[in-house]
């Protein structure tokens, strides 16, 4: 925080970002799965986007705004970069069609039938970066594939075939465990488990 | 996408596939909220902004101290609130889950009868608690069967009852067991799809939930409380 902030622009930076507090934190843990990590990266996120403020058109998608400041601060720290290094280049490459395929038994109902949260947890924590962060954006943060969108810098499209793929991931992470009754420390030694 | 919809109701594979696929999205709305800030950092990250205010009057500084008071206070207690709330929302879309995954599986129930004296023994030695079920001549309201069911690993009764074509399920279990405390009450349909009652008696957590009138669903509550 090295520009001058007038207490205007405090006000309306405080009512903005710190109602979104506690889901930039529960986002940078997920990502850091490191609590000390995501302080810091939360902290600076918040340092970030106040010095940016200024460049910030109120009105709009404020949310998206501060969310990407938090990606882009991860992305360029230390831990960030290892996952940017082993990221597979053609992650995006395909336009994998809906999944249509029928199973009676699918994860989701095994997974209801043992009420497992803790593996779903763990399952979702051993997805690999960008899977996990695209499913938290729309499933826990609840963002429109609009929002998706511009947090992550990526396509429309992009948006809709990733969470697809991350949805497909996370089931096919999810299936083996619970049809042999794997207890959910298991999952931990999944793909990418450290990122 | 009228054509999707009138397929998925018609089909069971695709209603069974679709109602999976939203489990698996609410479940991982609950469990990706899964950490919170300790209370330090968020003074911290307060206080980062506080230093750059230059208040001049020393009311405004007695102010601020005061904001954060209610705020950490008032974190606490609605993370507590919320916690107890979660918990029990959590209950209630478990049940209506299982109301919905049960009608639209090919063999509802495991015991056909809309006689209580066949349904009722049939539970024997299947689940740790016994049961009274409420004399239906008079009433408007039919019994199906029943079937055995889990809510969050402990067994449960599942009973199933027809009115005017609706279908409502009867849920007991043992209170003891259940992973949030309960409150008896009714929910409105605004809250959920279906509506709700229950209440708790001699032990057993009762559950009466249908796409019925609330009136309806409110007549079978009042038999099942006159039963036990």
């Amino acid at each position: 925080m090295d520009l001058p902030a007038t207490n205007l622009q405090l006000d309306s930076f405080e009512e903005l970002a710190l109602p979104l507090f506690d889901q930039l934190y529960n986002f940078a843990h997920w990502l850091t799965r490191n609590r000390d990590e995501a302080e810091d990266l939360v902290q600076e996120t918040y340092v970030r986007a106040l010095k940016g403020f200024s460049s910030f058109q109120l009105g709009t998608n404020f949310r998206a705004w501060v969310y990407r400041i938090l990606r882009n601060t991860f992305l360029t720290s230390r831990q960030g970069l290892k996952v940017t290094m082993t990221v597979p280049l053609d992650f995006d490459g395909e336009e994998e069609g809906p999944e249509f395929a029928i199973e009676h038994d699918t994860p989701e109902t095994l997974l209801f039938a043992r009420s497992s949260h803790e593996l779903l947890q763990s399952a979702i924590g051993a997805l690999p970066v960008h899977f996990r962060e695209i499913l938290l954006l729309c499933e826990v943060e609840e963002m429109s594939y609009q929002e998706i969108s511009e947090t992550l810098a990526i396509p429309i499209g992009t948006v809709m075939s990733r969470l697809s793929r991350a949805r497909q991931t996370l089931r096919n992470q999810l299936r083996p465990h619970l049809q042999q009754g794997v207890g959910p420390r298991t999952i931990a030694k999944g793909l990418n488990h450290d990122l | 996408m009228r054509t999707f919809d009138a397929h998925v109701r018609n089909c069971s594979s695709c209603s069974a596939d679709a109602l999976s696929r939203v489990q698996l999205k609410r479940a991982i709305q609950v469990a990706g909220k899964r950490f919170t800030p300790r209370v330090e950092f968020r003074k911290r990250i307060q206080k980062t902004m506080a230093p750059k205010r230059h208040r001049s009057f020393r009311l405004g500084w007695m102010l601020a101290a005061a904001a954060v008071v209610v705020i950490v206070v008032g974190t606490l207690t609605t993370s507590t609130y919320l916690g107890n709330r979660s918990g029990r929302d959590q209950v209630f879309s478990e049940i209506a889950d299982l109301h919905v995954a049960t009608l639209a599986s090919s063999s509802p129930v495991d015991v056909i009868s809309t006689d209580r004296h066949t349904v009722k023994p049939w539970f024997q030695g299947k689940i740790p608690f016994a049961f009274n079920l409420p004399e239906l001549q008079n009433s408007e309201f039919s019994l199906l069967g029943g079937r055995m069911t889990y809510l969050d690993q402990a067994p449960g009764a599942h009973l199933i009852y027809d009115v005017r074509k609706h279908h409502i399920s009867v849920f007991m279990f043992q209170e003891r067991s259940l992973p949030a405390r309960l409150t008896d009450s009714s929910l409105q349909p605004g809250q959920l799809s279906f509506n709700v009652e229950t209440w708790s008696q001699g032990g057993l957590r009762y559950f009466v939930i249908g796409d019925a009138s609330a009136a309806d669903i409110d007549s079978l509550a009042k038999l099942f409380k006159t039963a036990s």
